[in-house]
């Protein structure tokens, strides 16, 4: 769905032009340390109360998955008609929809499912994209040519289009939407995986590596891997967030989970029966998506300028 | 330039035809049983006749070897011929071309849109000379690539037509109801231009050639357009290009929201019903798209950019 084009250097034109050159941050921020330092690392976050928000909300959901009784003790499924249609309130949070059951509970409980389906998205996307450009960059030769010449066909059909022909294909659920969401978003690990293998390879130590008679594996495992694994892991939580988006517009079109699960973007769809009565129906699920995805967004947006600075 | 073009064409065909192949493998190779999918597809109870199944399987060639099927679909895809919906019984193709207008009409209106709001937003943000104001216009493309496409298109559908009563909320009529869909499919994508724009602005902005106009006593505004905007509107002319596909895929959820007819809801009913043909038919057209605006855009950049020389087999001569 939506990719951010700017973050993602695998992006680059697929024809002549490429971009100006990517210019750092417009506020280049005060260099952070290196390692994992406690203080340091809550200081970073104290001077940006953006990043700070993003991670509590980030935790927030995260628990709520997990743990939804810490949030709410309402049921998800079950309401009391005679309180239906009730608008935001101290009682109820989010208000309650047309069969009396509450929203916020509903929204709580639905984390869990949203996360599942964009986990899963995202880890299809970084295994089947991360092994293909490793391939694709490691062995090269015509190895390297008819996988990248696959990545670009998977690029040419539009994201959503390709989730859908897949869930055409495999049928309904959240899992199978997961997969169908994670398969069209294989393209951009490959490219970046493969982008980062091949500056790796050339390096000094690899070769050092190489003419020492270490085996080809060993080189891959020990040396490629763990220093080409960075921007693959910045792209997937930038892609966290792109998963969430896909993911939830699949289920608002009714591929996901069937109706009575709370899953995010089913919420919204049928909240919009009653859009004209009920506005907090809509509204507030879909409040809880944008803040997930905003939050996720911002948290990658930190880690790909700490990534950039530590090179 | 000649050979450049032909050579480009020969690589979007190449394209056209490995994204027809990936929709087949995905499409008419991957469920277990497309027949009996297809065959419970147009009714409501599951009973399907095994004779329906046999006649269906001999129909649609599912009798024969993959390959001998593969290369029967693809010639007649070639002509133009995806074979008949499943649910309705009409060519595929005439279905497709039924629903098209809408839906063209509504990306049209949606890129203008998100060229115009996402540009503008751009240049502005690069232009002001005030922190706040400039961080505040920075600071609305992330969110908009970040809220959801459908409940974007409610709040406005909420706010517009229920509220305020001035855009009608639901159906195709004319211009006013075309208002709302295409600013509800332009939020991610003028959001993503915006992005792109702004970065290489500011990276345009850097150069010794700004340096240069500016001390020839060039103004601000010209020099912010003239000279900035022009050779920054590269990389964002790519990602338009880009973009155009996503376009006509958001169609499906922006006219499932608005209810209006058009190709997306072709799609979303097709797939509903699992109506195989009519989904391929959609996505060989949405890579055709693809591959096109991408064609175009390759062969614009020479013209916006004329130190861009187009090396095809020989390098052309720069020296």
């Amino acid at each position: 769905m939506s990719r951010s084009f700017v973050e993602d250097p695998a992006e680059a034109a697929p024809g002549l032009a490429r971009p100006v050159g990517a210019s750092p941050d417009p506020a280049p921020d005060p260099a952070p340390g290196r390692r994992v330092d406690v203080r340091r690392t809550l200081r970073f976050l104290v001077l940006r109360p953006g990043l700070l928000l993003s991670v509590v909300v980030l935790v927030l959901v995260a628990a709520a998955s997990f743990r939804p009784g810490l949030f709410t003790s309402r049921d998800p499924l079950k309401g009391v008609p005679t309180q239906n249609f009730r608008g935001p309130s101290g009682a109820h949070w989010f208000g309650t929809d047309e069969l009396g059951r509450d929203v916020f509970a509903r929204v709580v409980h639905g984390a869990q499912l949203s996360l599942k389906a964009t986990l899963i998205a995202v880890l299809v996307a970084f295994v089947v994209g991360g092994l293909l450009g490793v391939v694709a960059g490691f062995v090269g030769r015509w190895v390297d040519d008819v996988l990248m010449r696959f990545v670009d066909v998977l690029l040419s059909i539009p994201a959503l289009f390709l989730s859908l022909a897949l869930v055409t294909a495999l049928g309904y659920g959240t899992v199978k939407v997961a997969v169908a969401v994670g398969i069209a978003s294989v393209a951009s690990f490959a490219r970046v995986a493969r982008a980062e293998v091949l500056r790796v390879r050339q390096a000094v130590f690899v070769e050092a590596a190489r003419s020492c008679g270490s085996r080809w594996y060993s080189v891959l495992g020990r040396h490629v891997l763990p220093n080409a694994a960075g921007p693959v892991i910045v792209l997937a939580t930038l892609d966290l967030g792109a998963s969430i988006l896909a993911v939830s517009a699949l289920s608002f079109l009714g591929y996901g989970a069937p109706p009575p699960a709370p899953e995010w973007g089913t919420l919204i769809s049928e909240g919009r029966n009653y859009l004209a009565n009920a506005w907090w129906l809509t509204a507030l699920p879909g409040l809880a998506i944008a803040a997930t995805v905003l939050a996720t967004n911002r948290v990658a947006r930190a880690l790909d300028g700490e990534w950039s600075r530590q090179r | 330039m000649r050979g450049y073009v032909l050579k480009r064409l020969a690589q979007a065909v190449g394209v056209l035809w490995a994204a027809y192949t990936v929709s087949f493998l995905v499409l008419d190779y991957l469920p277990g049983d497309p027949v009996t999918a297809m065959a419970g597809a147009g009714m409501d109870s599951g009973q399907v006749d095994p004779r329906q199944i046999a006649a269906l399987r001999h129909e649609y060639g599912f009798d024969k070897p993959v390959l001998a099927q593969y290369a029967e679909y693809l010639g007649r895809a070639v002509r133009g011929d995806f074979g008949n919906a499943v649910t309705t019984g009409r060519p595929v193709s005439s279905t497709l071309a039924d629903a098209l207008p809408q839906t063209l009409q509504l990306t049209a209106t949606a890129l203008l849109f998100a060229v115009v709001l996402g540009g503008g937003l751009a240049v502005a943000a690069t232009y002001t000379r005030r922190r706040r104001l400039r961080q505040l216009l920075l600071s609305l493309p992330p969110l908009g690539v970040s809220v959801p496409t459908f409940w974007v298109g409610l709040l406005l559908v909420e706010a517009f037509s229920f509220r305020l009563r001035w855009f009608p909320a639901f159906g195709n009529d004319g211009p006013r109801g075309l208002v709302l869909p295409a600013l509800t499919l332009a939020v991610p994508t003028g959001a993503q231009l915006a992005q792109v724009l702004a970065k290489s602005l500011l990276t345009a902005l850097d150069q010794a050639y700004v340096e240069t106009a500016r001390a020839k006593g060039a103004g601000r505004w010209r020099v912010h357009l003239r000279h900035a905007l022009r050779n920054a509107s590269l990389p964002a002319l790519t990602v338009v290009g880009l973009l155009v596909g996503q376009l006509i895929a958001g169609s499906v959820v922006v006219e499932t929201v608005f209810s209006r007819d058009g190709l997306g809801r072709v799609t979303a009913a097709a797939v509903t019903a699992q109506d195989i043909p009519v989904v391929q038919g959609v996505v060989a057209f949405g890579a055709l798209v693809f591959v096109t605006t991408n064609l175009v855009v390759d062969l614009i950049y020479p013209l916006l950019d004329p130190r861009i020389v187009v090396a095809s087999g020989r390098r052309a001569g720069v020296a």
